[in-house]
């Protein structure tokens, strides 16, 4: 009997595409549901009464949400084509740094893209102290975890694309070559990889809806 | 393995810490516990942890694990023995996992918002989020129990220790508002989970006292309203 997986995403959340990468690197089949935040579906609010929010990954009528769990959820259900290390040590590091990822280094590259000029040099500063962090960690190697994407690669993957769309619309470069060559390199590799590069979103769509979210957060901030 | 292969530098009252002496006791790991002053970073730590110099940080051999969750599944792997503190199953796992993340990034903020209030009302308003929470708690320990006494079922797991390290803070709480936070007419489940946790001998005398923990509160409070006496008088 086939099992009924189902995956509930939006076009553009970064969160959501860990998951399209994990399904297809695991050659899983799979129905896609798009969600819309501003009018959630009956279905997503059963699933994530919790946190309503998307991804959402549904096997058999049961759901899994927050996208590092479902990821491990993923790998430990199908174990060919193995995401996470086998060895503990190294799945504590992954782990750890896919904590980083998301606490401190998404956070402070967003605090800077949401700050107003008079405040973007101190936010640049976290910014880039979290990326030459990373940087560090890729030295002598094409992905996290050695010659083949696994589960750091995509908990990391939203640097590859949506970095340079937040560039574009602050007209500052964060991460050039010169200063971060090891995580450029890993940028080029990941883009490119035959897995990953058809799932990234339309990049004219997220420029206007990023470009909209920062406008609406730098008039919220502004002092009256 | 000698108790010093394995070293945990921690701190007391850390809740963090605790869930890791917790995971080492039932496992029965012997340690070495080292602790730390947060004031005054030593080398060790913040050679074993540069990233965030925090602790705990577990030290096995001379390999260092931060992050008490991460350490937490580390020590689960490593010494995978029974008692087991992860359940076996993908999706079982994966629901302990969730209610963890939920726990430290949505749950346990709302104790440092009680902690931190001044205000009668903001204390109110702390203590109704607080329960909102709880009740969603108290739901997942009754799944995830399946009538038995511990969110692992009949033995403690990793729910329990992941809840369970914040009782005393909880408790310190209850005791420098006035209000109370575990209910037994709200959340009776838990209320009788806390008090089977607690004596249970894997923890019993890990966490601090809560008369202790409320004179740490003060201090914070001390502190933080000095540093804004400081700050306005610039």
């Amino acid at each position: 009997m086939a099992e009924e997986v189902k995956l509930f995403r939006t076009w553009s959340s970064p969160y959501a595409l860990r998951i399209v990468w994990a399904l297809k690197l695991k050659g899983i089949e799979y129905e896609t549901i798009f969600e819309d935040l501003t009018n959630k579906s009956p279905s997503l609010l059963q699933y994530n009464p919790t946190h309503g929010k998307v991804p959402v990954l549904v096997r058999d009528g049961k759901p899994v949400c927050e996208s590092l769990v479902i990821l491990e959820y993923v790998d430990e259900t199908w174990k060919h084509n193995p995401l996470l290390p086998q060895d503990p040590y190294e799945k504590s590091m992954a782990r750890f740094w896919a904590n980083f990822g998301d606490d401190k280094l998404m956070k402070s590259i967003w605090q800077l893209f949401i700050a107003h000029e008079k405040d973007q040099d101190v936010a640049a500063v976290a910014a880039l102290e979290n990326l030459k962090i990373v940087e560090e960690q890729l030295k002598g190697k094409k992905f996290f975890h050695g010659e083949t994407i696994g589960y750091l690669d995509l908990a990391f993957g939203w640097i590859a694309n949506l970095v340079s769309i937040l560039e574009e619309i602050m007209s500052l470069k964060l991460v050039d070559g010169e200063r971060f060559p090891h995580l450029s390199s890993w940028i080029q590799h990941f883009i490119d990889a035959p897995v990953i590069r058809d799932c990234w979103p339309p990049r004219d769509k997220m420029i206007i809806k990023f470009q909209v979210m920062r406008e609406n957060y730098l008039a919220a901030a502004t002092p009256k | 393995m000698a108790a010093s292969d394995v070293k945990l530098l921690g701190a007391r009252p850390s809740p963090f810490v605790n869930r890791v002496q917790f995971a080492l006791n039932l496992k029965s790991i012997d340690h070495e516990f080292i602790p730390q002053n947060l004031a005054e970073k030593s080398e060790l730590l913040l050679k074993s942890n540069p990233v965030h110099k925090k602790v705990p940080v577990l030290i096995h051999g001379d390999q260092p694990i931060s992050e008490s969750l991460v350490i937490v599944q580390y020590i689960d792997e490593v010494w995978s023995g029974p008692p087991s503190l992860l359940p076996s199953d993908p999706y079982d796992r994966a629901t302990a996992r969730f209610w963890a993340a939920y726990i430290d990034e949505k749950w346990f903020p709302l104790v440092r918002d009680l902690r931190n209030a001044t205000d009668e009302q903001s204390k109110a308003a702390a203590v109704e989020k607080l329960f909102e929470g709880l009740k969603l708690l108290e739901d997942a320990f009754v799944n995830s129990s399946n009538g038995k006494g511990f969110f692992g079922g009949e033995k403690l797991g990793y729910l329990d220790i992941v809840l369970g390290c914040y009782l005393g803070w909880v408790r310190a709480g209850e005791i420098f508002t006035g209000l109370k936070i575990l209910d037994e007419t709200k959340t009776p489940a838990l209320v009788g989970w806390a008090e089977r946790f607690a004596s249970h001998k894997a923890v019993d005398g890990v966490i601090p006292e809560p008369e202790e923990l409320v004179n740490l509160i003060k201090m914070f409070q001390a502190r933080a309203a000095a540093a804004a006496a400081d700050a306005s008088t610039k």
